[in-house]
């Protein structure tokens, strides 16, 4: 796609309008704009919490076990979306089911992918001819979006971002504190389990826009960055649906422009986002240096 | 260590006594074992028996906990303390016996219990600020988003600075959680626990990990918001005495028995070489601490009150 723009040669203006108008042109980049915004919006969402639970593994793992689905769905001769969304779903099951914390798991979910990503290389080679499927699948193919695909993304999108206000509270509160949370009777179990399915549809609409091997720059980067920067959890997702908004967004704008691939600039923005996230201190001072600034830290009761 | 002086010093007299205990007290003196409670208890357990599989970890335990009243839980590690606390939460069903929280079997999600379990490290880059782990106290159980309604957005914030200031955590509560202390983290747990105004405080081990002049203030803590708003409080330790000036009975689980009555008719050679069935010696210094000794084999572990491991940091209290 990027190649045939060359020969048409766009180039940016300082007219804004004019740029905006030429951006949505062609339904191509109108469809890519759709997804990358759902996508955005939902990953940012749903990605604070990844963070937040320390289950970014599950969820490299979920997009991994999906791409098995996905070519399995190829390779058989249904939709690879629907592969893939099933796969991901009997995954986030049984990664629930493995247990109450993810932690330690790591060596059995580190098995159940490589089983996967091998899987999805076979059904590849069993359907001849689809080198650009795989690479599709693999890295995303934003620019390739048809409207039916634009609809799977946005129905994905509702159904995550529903399901995490619903549970908003509760999944905060056992994230957060797992054992008094069950104390106070929160079913923390079946929310581990049902935050992973969340995280199964999630994986389904962002692998279309950034592919199964880089769905970290949306569904982890930015949560991470929040996480780093935010002190209530409100702030923290507005942040994060933000800067996922911002990577999607300048990667499509500046694909279109040029011959990098949306993929890898959508990476880089992320990436450079955590150095600089990185790079903020702390902005009050720690146990240590308030001990210091007042001798009467313990004596108050 | 000195012999005992005749008249017990002044302090082991624990200073807040409720109500409740008095009248308790008056009614009928207690025994060195399972005492029948006359005033209204909030926990009551008899011929209790609890076991995971196939061990049984304590049996025919009796005992009553009042409002008001503040109980330490001592004993070895494994001796059950923190399967108390699960049965009277209502995430473990007891084998055998009765046991009645606020007149009712125990079940999971009782909003009239406050609970701190044992602390894990935290993640030390988590920014969210400490105030937020209280709010969840509060709110943290219930479905939705929890949309700001102004009206209920200051009443939030309002009971939420009430524990808070009743901890007295306002200096760092706004602070991120990973760059708090462990006693500010526990002070802030506490605040968590109590902002639903709760009838019963179950606290697992709040005095591990701090140092001894944190452990003597949070106990303190303890005290005082068990007598200002009529809670009782149950308090897992591995060292009582942080706590000798301030509880007014503790339990003492050993070989699959519990003890209760007050501290200085249960930390005696006598009660605990019966419980543990081996010669075990009590010794108290000047100020009244006490030091258990003779527990050093394997199979009964002194749980940190053995007085090697612990007078060096003691000498340092107060």
């Amino acid at each position: 796609m990027v190649r045939l723009l060359a020969t048409t040669a766009p180039h940016p203006s300082w007219n804004l309008l004019d740029d905006v108008g030429q951006l949505l042109h062609y339904p191509f980049m109108r469809h890519a704009f759709a997804a990358g915004t759902i996508v955005a919006v939902l990953a940012g969402v749903v990605g604070y919490f990844v963070v937040l639970r320390q289950s970014s593994f599950a969820a490299h793992a979920l997009s991994e076990i999906g791409f098995a689905g996905a070519s399995g769905g190829v390779a058989f001769g249904f939709s690879a979306v629907y592969g893939l969304l099933g796969m991901s779903l009997i995954g986030a099951v049984l990664i629930g089911a493995l247990g109450k914390r993810l932690r330690g798991r790591d060596a059995v979910i580190g098995s159940v992918l490589a089983m996967c990503l091998g899987l999805g290389s076979y059904f590849l080679t069993r359907y001849q001819g689809n080198a650009s499927g795989a690479f599709s699948l693999l890295f995303g193919q934003i620019l390739g979006i048809s409207v039916h695909d634009v609809w799977i993304i946005a129905i994905c999108g509702a159904l995550t971002v529903g399901l995490i206000a619903a549970l908003y509270r509760p999944l905060l509160f056992a994230s957060l504190d797992e054992d008094v949370a069950e104390a106070r009777g929160i079913p923390v179990r079946a929310l581990s389990i049902g935050f992973l399915v969340i995280v199964a549809v999630a994986v389904t609409a962002a692998v279309q826009v950034v592919g199964v091997l880089l769905i970290f720059s949306l569904l982890v980067i930015p949560g991470a960055i929040a996480e780093r920067l935010c002190r209530t959890p409100g702030r923290a997702i507005a942040l994060c649906v933000a800067t996922s908004l911002l990577f999607v967004w300048s990667g499509l704008v500046i694909t279109y422009y040029t011959n990098f691939p949306v993929g890898f600039l959508i990476t880089s923005f992320a990436f450079v986002a955590y150095l600089l996230a990185r790079l903020v201190p702390s902005s009050s001072s720690g146990p240590v240096e308030r001990a210091r600034l007042s001798p009467d830290v313990s004596t108050k009761t | 260590m000195p012999p005992p002086p005749p008249p017990p010093p002044p302090h082991m007299a624990p200073p807040p006594s409720p109500p409740a205990r008095t009248r308790a007290e008056a009614a009928a003196p207690e025994p060195t074992a399972p005492a029948p409670r006359p005033a209204p208890a909030v926990i009551e357990a008899s011929g209790l028996a609890v076991s995971y599989g196939n061990r049984t970890v304590f049996s025919g335990a009796d005992f009553g906990v009042a409002p008001g009243e503040f109980v330490a839980v001592l004993g070895s590690n494994g001796a059950g303390k923190t399967t108390l606390f699960r049965v009277l939460l209502g995430l473990l069903k007891p084998a055998a016996g009765r046991v009645a929280v606020l007149g009712q079997t125990p079940q999971r999600g009782n909003a009239a219990i406050g609970y701190v379990p044992q602390r894990r490290p935290v993640d030390p880059e988590l920014r969210l600020a400490g105030t937020e782990l209280v709010k969840l106290g509060l709110a943290g159980g219930r479905w939705g988003p929890g949309l700001p309604g102004r009206r209920r957005t200051a009443e939030l914030e309002r009971r939420v600075d009430d524990a808070v200031a009743a901890v007295g955590a306002e200096r760092y509560a706004e602070d991120p959680i990973g760059n708090l202390s462990g006693g500010e983290l526990q002070r802030l747990a506490l605040a968590q626990a109590i902002v639903s105004e709760p009838a019963i405080l179950l606290l697992d081990e709040p005095l591990a990990s701090l140092d001894v002049r944190n452990q003597v203030s949070v106990a303190h803590l303890v005290a005082v918001l068990a007598q200002a708003r009529d809670m009782a409080v149950m308090l897992i330790a591995h060292d009582v005495n942080p706590l000798l000036p301030v509880v007014d009975r503790v339990i003492y689980l050993a070989r699959g028995r519990l003890t209760i009555g007050r501290p200085e008719q249960v930390i005696t050679s006598e009660t605990l070489s019966n419980l543990y069935d081996a010669n075990v010696e009590v010794l108290r210094d000047s100020r009244g601490r006490r030091f258990v000794v003779g527990l050093d084999d394997e199979a009964a572990h002194p749980h940190g009150l053995d007085a090697r491991a612990r007078t060096p940091s003691v000498l340092d209290v107060r």
